[in-house]
């Protein structure tokens, strides 16, 4: 084994055990800090895909974070009022069921992905950013002045959905429903950048010219994705919602799109378990430093710049000394 | 008829106000190749120096300058220390450390001055409206609009016909031979950054007196004028007058006129809430739709 897949390993052991072990000590609060980590580390493995792999650097992740989140607000949100979710032209009930949820969650964000990455992807380089970034502040403002589902105050879901007979509202049992399903995306990722399509995102990251000739138009690859990542990211935001047992609009900002790459460049760019190392650094460090002082982001900017600046390739570059993608 | 020609104009000076945001942004980029997400910050900086100055001194002009020479400052400073060691590594790069600055900058601001927001007054002599028949507009925004317009003929004549404005456009177009030529580039390019930043802060303290200043305030306006940017067509500054000019009216006639529109078809509530949902989205269609037909903006190259 290489040095970053026993990383990888002990990460993903070491996030299992803190909650564990503070589960058997009586700390839910902690549990809870572990459940955020997995779920944000999540959000940042999919981003990865296309940030990462592809190249993509989507500054607009946060609309399918929110995507997801809003599925499950809105669906919940009907089923705990007994009210239809839509009258016509079918009545359809919400649901609390999480399975529904997530599959909702997840094939709304890709459909809502198709169109942004298509347009997006016309353009590359900055133009690409600006526009992720756009097109993400569309759908927030849409969220804050779209009054049926709360607009600027946000949807509160009274019970956390159900999954099967298990009691959800038990911190660890949640924690474990995330932790599974975090190993399914993270599973899932590798499966698919060892794939012949992640073969070619990688060279259209790195010669499209190169993809082109050999019959792959690269607007394909990435397309598709950006698409895949844009789903992960809103399974997510699913989980998040639930585990907020709250969406706003807040989980569309852009700030939270700045967060998502944030975590992905911490842990290391291109690496599959770097974005939950830098998701776990990151809410470790929000921790922290908000109980040193109230101005804890001063703090972070000043590490956020150290690392950019001096620690190119994130903390798994540190501490395995090699380039990613090398 | 008259509150549509108020609303056009409130249109004009909002897209002016958006052209002073756009015009460093792109100048930054097309001559750095810099993005740089911390551009509303330096508008913040700018604002809060107004404020500032405007609470000690009670003169408005003193707080103008206080304010372009804090943001001027702020960007000089951020250049040499920070951004000059990102030119050559990647937009990911660029875009982290940006983010990381607007943290720094909202929450520095935060520190010192508190969060509770602060007030500018109109200075006096530019208080009052002005009368054309029916119509009647407050004059401190027609001078805004006034200042947009001296700036972009400002730029212009920087651009065209300065030493400087020869430096800058040799620098867009190839950096290597301008250095080779003699010319400082690390200097050249701190001096454009504060130029931005100066923008950036004039910005935001002419807005100072219309809004209320406080810590995260550049944001928004930052994302409208990536917008602007982006139709105009990076690092154009004649796209960015005519990208601000365009979102500027577009947004302001969009919350206008879309609930009226709407109310001929829908009852009055829905179509108060459909049409401002529509409206706030409508520059971010416009952008989209000009993407779709031009996708480097309206005035980029090739």
């Amino acid at each position: 084994m290489s040095r970053e897949t026993i990383l990888n390993v002990a990460i993903l052991a070491g996030l299992l055990a803190v909650a564990l072990g503070a589960w058997a000590s009586g700390e839910p609060f902690v549990v809870q800090l572990a459940t955020r980590a997995a779920i944000l580390g999540m959000a940042g493995v999919g981003l990865n895909l296309a940030l990462g792999y592809g190249g993509l650097v989507s500054f607009g992740h946060a609309a399918f974070f929110g995507i997801g989140g809003y599925a499950a607000g809105i669906l919940a949100s009907a089923a705990q009022n007994y009210e239809p979710l839509m009258t016509w032209p079918v009545e359809l009930p919400g649901t609390t069921s999480m399975p529904i949820i997530w599959l909702t969650a997840v094939i709304a964000a890709g459909l809502i992905a198709l169109p942004i990455g298509a347009l997006s992807l016309r353009t590359g380089g900055v133009h690409f950013i600006m526009i992720t970034l756009a097109f993400a502040q569309m759908i927030y403002y849409f969220a804050i002045s779209w009054p049926a589902y709360g607009g600027e105050d946000g949807l509160s879901i009274y019970v956390r959905n159900s999954l099967g007979t298990l009691d959800t509202m038990s911190p660890l049992t949640f924690f474990l429903i995330a932790f599974a399903l975090l190993l399914l995306v993270l599973g899932l990722v590798l499966v698919a950048t060892r794939s012949r399509f992640g073969l070619a995102l990688a060279m259209a990251r790195q010669n499209p010219l190169r993809l082109t000739s050999m019959g792959v138009r690269p607007f394909n690859v990435r397309l598709t994705a950006f698409v895949l990542s844009a789903m992960a990211v809103a399974l997510a935001g699913a989980l998040y919602a639930d585990l907020n047992r709250f969406v706003s609009p807040t989980m569309l900002s852009w700030h939270l799109s700045g967060e998502l790459i944030v975590f992905v460049i911490l842990g290391g760019v291109g690496r599959p378990c770097g974005p939950l190392i830098g998701a776990c650094i990151y809410v470790l460090l929000e921790q922290w430093l908000g109980g040193l002082t109230d101005y804890w982001q001063f703090p972070l900017g000043v590490i956020l710049l150290l690392v950019v600046l001096f620690a190119r390739g994130g903390v798994i570059g540190l501490v395995t000394g090699r380039n990613a993608n090398a | 008829m008259t509150l549509f020609l108020e609303q056009v104009l409130n249109g004009l000076q909002f897209g002016t106000m958006l052209f002073l945001m756009a015009a460093g942004l792109t100048l930054v980029f097309g001559v750095m190749g810099l993005i740089n997400l911390a551009h509303g910050s330096l508008y913040m900086v700018g604002a809060f120096a107004a404020a500032a100055a405007a609470a000690a001194t009670g003169n408005f002009l003193l707080a103008i300058v206080a304010a372009l020479a804090a943001a001027a400052l702020a960007g000089a400073i951020v250049e040499i220390v920070v951004l000059r060691r990102l030119y050559r590594r990647d937009h990911l790069d660029q875009v982290l450390a940006t983010f990381a600055l607007i943290l720094i900058f909202s929450e520095g601001v935060r520190w010192i001055f508190g969060s509770f927001p602060l007030y500018l007054d109109v200075p006096r002599a530019l208080a009052g409206a002005v009368h054309v028949g029916p119509l009647s507009y407050p004059l401190y925004r027609l001078a805004i609009i006034v200042v947009g317009i001296a700036v972009a003929v400002g730029l212009w004549l920087l651009i065209n016909r300065t030493r400087l404005g020869v430096q800058i456009r040799a620098g867009e177009a190839d950096r290597e031979m301008i250095a080779a030529l003699g010319i400082d580039i690390a200097r050249l390019y701190t001096v454009v950054f504060a130029l931005g930043a100066a923008l950036a802060g004039l910005a935001g303290a002419l807005i100072g007196p219309i809004q209320s200043v406080q810590v995260g305030m550049g944001e928004p306006v930052l994302i409208m004028a990536f917008v602007v940017v982006v139709i105009g067509g990076i690092g154009s500054i004649r796209g960015a007058l005519v990208g601000a000019i365009l979102v500027g009216v577009t947004d302001t006639l969009g919350r206008f006129l879309l609930p009226i529109v709407l109310g001929g078809f829908m009852d009055q509530a829905s179509a108060m809430s459909v049409g401002s949902a529509l409206a706030s989205m409508s520059i971010y269609i416009l952008m989209a739709v000009i993407l779709v037909w031009r996708p480097t903006g309206l005035m980029g190259a090739h």
